[in-house]
């Protein structure tokens, strides 16, 4: 059951083969069996996952259904479920129990889906790795081969693609703001999209950096992605960023092909030091897609290297803003003080992880008065340039591949020394969060240890069929069926 | 005559620029759903976004929009097509989100200008820099508990238009003059009530002071001046202590103050080391506000006529006095009950009707324009019966008192007490024949040339008609007799 | 430009967030290293550029002025840390 596919076990569930809550049940013991080693979620809803999955049965057997009715996902804890604590993996939000439902939640709910519970991921969103959680490390499923070394999962939504991975969900909602889909998806073995800026409401979920957070699935195949993005994705007014677009089907998208496609290479993404079978792997990706009938076309991204130093302005100006409402007073944690800025000090320090609080600290600084244009207009003159290499790029292609990210997943612990050796783990996925595109990360191979590697395909804005018609495409080619060794079976 | 300040060096002039922060006449919030209403319960009016919960988005308000561009045509200012919110960040108890969604960087309204009228009749130009939106704060209770501060949150995400005028104001009265204008202004575009006493106008007063000739020195902030009143006498205790530092030879320190009314004096704020790093930038959950200029003509369009055209304007439809007009034109009430008063009438003796013993009655009786019992069309019709020679102008004066009272039609009243002017010649003759026979001796005296004696005779012929005769046909009957 | 240990606490009080003198240096270490290397933007040439603000470009659109929430007390108060009756309440304020 547990290899079953989304787009599988929803038509076994249509065809009355397999019940929602036997799907639920089986899930929810995976759950409790290999969460325990894996701490992908932070919190389980059992009870509530059997009530969707009860109501599921209920209109099935009316000979109704969404998109999504029955099946079991995860949903990272950064989107507010209503009843249900969203922690956003911080202290400061340890006791917070939203009265609302974020539009995707809500969107997925009403599309029959059935919640699992709350995904880890790092706090707020900060991370790449899921070290910092405030509710522990989560550990990937995937093993180096002959090693028993713990690895991450990626980040920031680590949880949901450890979860995915490992078969304690069928697919898992997360969010992108400078590769924190993608990169996870890659370094777990399966696919994820981050779609254009705007296709997906932001409302209700926890902010990091407004101009650049994104919501999108990982999922185990790509026409998963495609169903789920489905109905996550439209239009909603609560949002002043959602884009007022018609959502087409992706899944259909992904069957078309590539056949006269302009496939492009940024030459700027063959970086000095690349690991050979990441480079090997993108060569690999490249001939698939001629052999199905594409055209490889040399592109030019002149600043996407200045991309990552961009993000580290923008980003954190936004979140030190973006979290300055985590004060102590309407919800959340709050540690005493003599007065009110006592109490301000203590709770923020208290509540908020070191990775959050650098952060905090860069966005407070370069937003200050006599360094916002040495740091923040600067960065921003930058980011129209990045934007504008990708604009002339596809005046030629009509997508771009590279790799997902420089490295396969590594070492709990690794990478840690300092935090600019961290960050460039987003090297090639956060050029396009600055530029607003969609990106889709696909599993493709294995490097010498045994470990996944990801290729990513980038899109035009509220392009994403393409996109998902170039990850279909080499998903079939790559043919990847390697499994992590954690994962539930049966 | 220039307004100055005598110090012991010398004159001094004073120079002030007003902040004015008028809160926006909407039924929501700026960019929240919840009601904007003054005075509900606490926490009553508080949605999610407002109260800055995790995920919430702000959306913003096009009647709010409308308003701020109605009142940047209001005052002749550029409308920009173009402009942005930006965050102003601090931490307050009040302050939700942590920032404040105002703007900074690009308002919606630019450069205008707003003619004020002084005491002595002149007129005063003063330039308005900027007009733009912003959300208002919730309000702190200090006084509820002795170690806690209470928060209430309705007024969190109220729409605010701060409108900044240029450094033109040279005294208290031209600083009096201009936010009585710029309240007028506003309450004729219906942008905001000008309500000062409920918070929904205030001011904040930069004051600096000179010598003549010089370039403009350090001026200090004087926070949150809720009436005109004390914003007239906040430039001039805040000018004077200025003086006394320059002249002490001190310096006078930038910074932001309180103005104590019982004290008549300003006072420095507990200073907060690190309040103005605002650390600005664009708002990145809102996009540019781009409007078309058809939206702006549409709002141009439907503006109402503005006190400055309707001030000209009835000086040349009815032939007031500026001054007059002035008065009549002070509130968009008076003018619409004056204008509803003149019509098909005499102008001239409406206007003096109403300057007159309306509104004498209205501050007699404590009422407004909306509340008089005596309607427009009740005096209108006390002002016809005048004119058609029902009732003289003596018994006016009564009959009016009678609708102050009672709000009766003034028609009834005439009815009801008898008070129809009499033009019967009979009556009147009967009348005049009997005071000349009751006052033979002062026929006799004025016969022999008392002539300013006429004017007992009318008297004594309208006592005895009970005030009713006909001014005119009395006169005639008398002099016929006494010829 | 590089962060001294007063820039740090200054920034740490902008910030709201209380650092004690080891957070201090360990911050100022860290800091520094990623401020250097932001500094490559300095290769950049931005003349004649317009800054991008956001990650969508079109404009904004405008909702209509009506009263959609409802009274919420009790749901906005539901997870303060501390409150009074319909009162939110925080150490007192003396200004």
């Amino acid at each position: 059951m547990f290899e079953l596919s989304l787009a599988e076990a929803r038509a076994a569930l249509r065809a009355r083969k397999l019940s929602a809550r036997e799907l639920t049940t089986a899930y929810l013991g995976a759950v409790e069996q290999l969460n325990p080693q894996l701490n992908a979620y932070i919190t389980t809803t059992p009870e509530l996952a059997l009530t969707h999955a009860d109501a599921a049965d209920a209109s099935l057997a009316r000979g109704e259904h969404g998109a999504l009715t029955g099946i079991p996902l995860a949903i990272k804890d950064l989107f507010a479920t209503k009843g249900v604590r969203t922690t956003a993996a911080s202290k400061i939000l340890a006791p917070f129990i939203p009265p609302y439902e974020s539009t995707v939640t809500a969107n997925l709910l009403r599309d029959g889906a059935v919640f699992l519970g709350k995904a880890n991921l790092d706090e707020f969103a900060m991370g790449s790795s899921n070290m910092t959680s405030a509710f522990g490390a989560v550990t990937n499923p995937w093993k180096r081969a002959g090693s028993n070394t713990p690895l991450v999962p990626g980040g920031s939504s680590g949880g949901s693609a450890a979860a995915v991975a490992a078969r304690i969900a069928l697919g898992a909602t997360a969010t992108d703001t400078g590769g924190s889909i993608r990169q996870p998806a890659a370094f777990c073995g399966i696919a994820g999209i981050k779609p254009t800026y705007g296709r997906c409401s932001r409302w209700g979920v926890v902010a990091f950096a407004s101009s650049l957070d994104q919501a999108g699935p990982v999922a185990r195949t790509v026409e998963d992605c495609a169903i789920l993005l489905g109905s996550m994705a439209g239009f909603d007014a609560k949002d002043s960023t959602s884009a007022d677009i018609a959502v087409p089907d992706f899944a259909a998208a992904c069957a078309r092909g590539v056949k006269g496609l302009r496939i492009g290479v940024p030459k700027e993404y063959r970086m000095d030091g690349m690991a050979p079978e990441i480079d090997a792997l993108w060569q690999q990706g490249l001939a698939w897609l001629r052999d199905a009938g594409a055209t490889i076309v040399d592109v030019s991204l002149p600043h996407t290297k200045y991309g990552l130093a961009t993000y580290y302005i923008v980003a954190p100006a936004e979140a030190s803003s973006n979290l300055a409402r985590y004060d102590g007073v309407r919800y959340g944690a709050r540690s005493p003080g003599r007065d009110l800025i006592e109490m301000y000090e203590n709770t923020r320090a208290d509540g908020f992880g070191a990775e959050v609080k650098r952060r905090i600290m860069i966005g407070t600084y370069v937003l200050s008065a006599g360094y916002y244009d040495a740091y923040y207009l600067k960065a921003q003159k930058v980011r129209a340039l990045i934007l504008r290499d990708f604009t002339e790029a596809f005046e030629k292609v009509d997508a771009l591949l590279t790799p997902t990210a420089p490295s396969a997943a590594f070492g709990q612990g690794e990478k840690m020394d300092d935090p600019v050796t961290m960050y460039l783990n987003d090297i090639f996925t956060v050029p396009v969060n600055m530029a607003g595109l969609p990106g889709l990360s696909v599993p493709a191979g294995l490097d010498a240890a045994g470990l996944p590697l990801g290729l990513q395909i980038i899109g035009r804005p509220f392009d994403e069929e393409t996109v998902f018609a170039v990850g279909a495409a080499i998903e079939r080619a790559a043919g990847f069926t390697a499994r992590p060794s954690i994962r539930a079976e049966g | 005559m220039a307004y100055t300040l005598e110090g012991e060096t010398g004159s001094w002039e004073v120079v002030c620029g007003l902040e004015v922060h008028a809160q926006v006449i909407s039924k929501s919030k700026l960019f929240s759903g919840a009601s904007a209403e003054y005075g509900a319960e606490p926490n009553s009016q508080v949605s999610l976004v407002d109260a800055a919960f995790p995920g919430m988005l702000p959306v913003i308000n096009r009647e709010c929009v409308a308003q701020a561009v109605r009142t940047g045509l209001g005052l002749n200012a550029q409308i920009n097509l173009w402009s942005r919110f930006d965050r102003k960040n601090y931490f307050y108890a009040d302050l939700p989100q942590g920032y404040q969604i105002s703007q900074f960087a690009h308002p919606v309204v630019g450069e205008g200008k707003v003619e004020v009228t002084l005491p002595d009749g002149s007129t005063k130009e003063i330039g308005i820099t900027r007009l733009h939106l912003e959300q208002d704060a919730g309000k702190s209770l200090h006084d509820q508990d002795p170690t806690k501060s209470f928060i209430d949150l309705n007024r969190s995400g109220v729409a605010l238009m701060e409108i900044v005028s240029e450094p033109d104001i040279r005294s208290p009265e031209e600083a009096g003059a201009y936010l009585t204008k710029l309240r007028q202004i506003l309450r004729y575009l219906g942008t905001c009530d000008g309500n000062m006493d409920e918070g929904s106008m205030r001011a904040d007063v930069n004051v600096s002071v000179r010598k003549a000739g010089e370039a403009f020195r350090t001026r200090c902030e004087i926070k949150n001046v809720n009436s005109i009143r004390f914003v007239m006498q906040a430039v001039e205790a805040e000018a004077k202590r200025q003086i006394g530092i320059w002249e002490a030879g001190g310096e006078v320190v930038q910074e932001t103050r309180l103005f104590d009314p019982s004290k008549n004096e300003t006072r420095s704020m507990r200073s907060k080391e690190d309040a103005h790093d605002y650390r600005y930038f664009p708002d990145p959950d809102l996009l540019p506000l781009v409007l078309t200029q058809d939206f702006v003509d549409g709002l141009k369009t439907h503006l109402p006529e503005l006190p400055d055209a309707k001030t000209a304007r009835f000086v040349r439809e009815y032939g007031l006095s500026a001054y007059d007009a002035r008065i009549l034109v002070m509130e968009q009430a008076t003018a619409d009950f004056y204008e509803t008063l003149a019509k098909g009438r005499d102008a001239k003796m409406a206007a003096n009707w109403m300057m007159g013993d309306f509104f004498a009655a209205l501050n007699r009786t404590s009422t407004t324009i909306e509340t008089s019992p005596v309607s427009a069309a009740n005096l209108g019709a006390l002002i016809d019966l005048i004119a058609d020679n029902t009732i003289n102008g003596r018994i006016a004066k009564e009959v009016f008192e009678a609708m102050v009272e009672t709000g009766d039609h003034p028609a009834d009243i005439v009815e009801k007490k008898g008070l129809r002017q009499v033009t019967d010649t009979g009556a009147i003759d009967a009348a005049v024949g009997a005071v000349l026979t009751a006052n033979a001796d002062k026929v006799a005296q004025y016969k022999a040339g008392q002539e300013k004696l006429f004017g007992f005779f009318v008297g004594q012929v309208m006592k005895a008609m009970a005030g009713k005769g006909n001014p005119a046909l009395v006169n005639e009957a008398l002099k016929k007799k006494l010829a | 430009m590089s962060l001294d240990p007063a820039a740090i606490r200054r920034i740490a009080r902008l910030a709201r967030i209380r650092v004690d003198d080891a957070q201090v240096q360990q911050m100022q270490g860290e800091l520094n290293t990623i401020l250097g290397w932001i500094d490559q933007l300095n290769e950049v040439d931005v003349t004649g550029i317009e800054p991008l603000t956001g990650g969508a470009t079109m404009a904004m659109r405008l909702r209509e002025d009506a009263v959609t929430v409802p009274d919420l007390t009790e749901a906005v108060l539901s997870n303060a840390p501390d409150r009074d009756g319909p009162f939110y309440t925080v150490p007192k304020v003396v200004e």
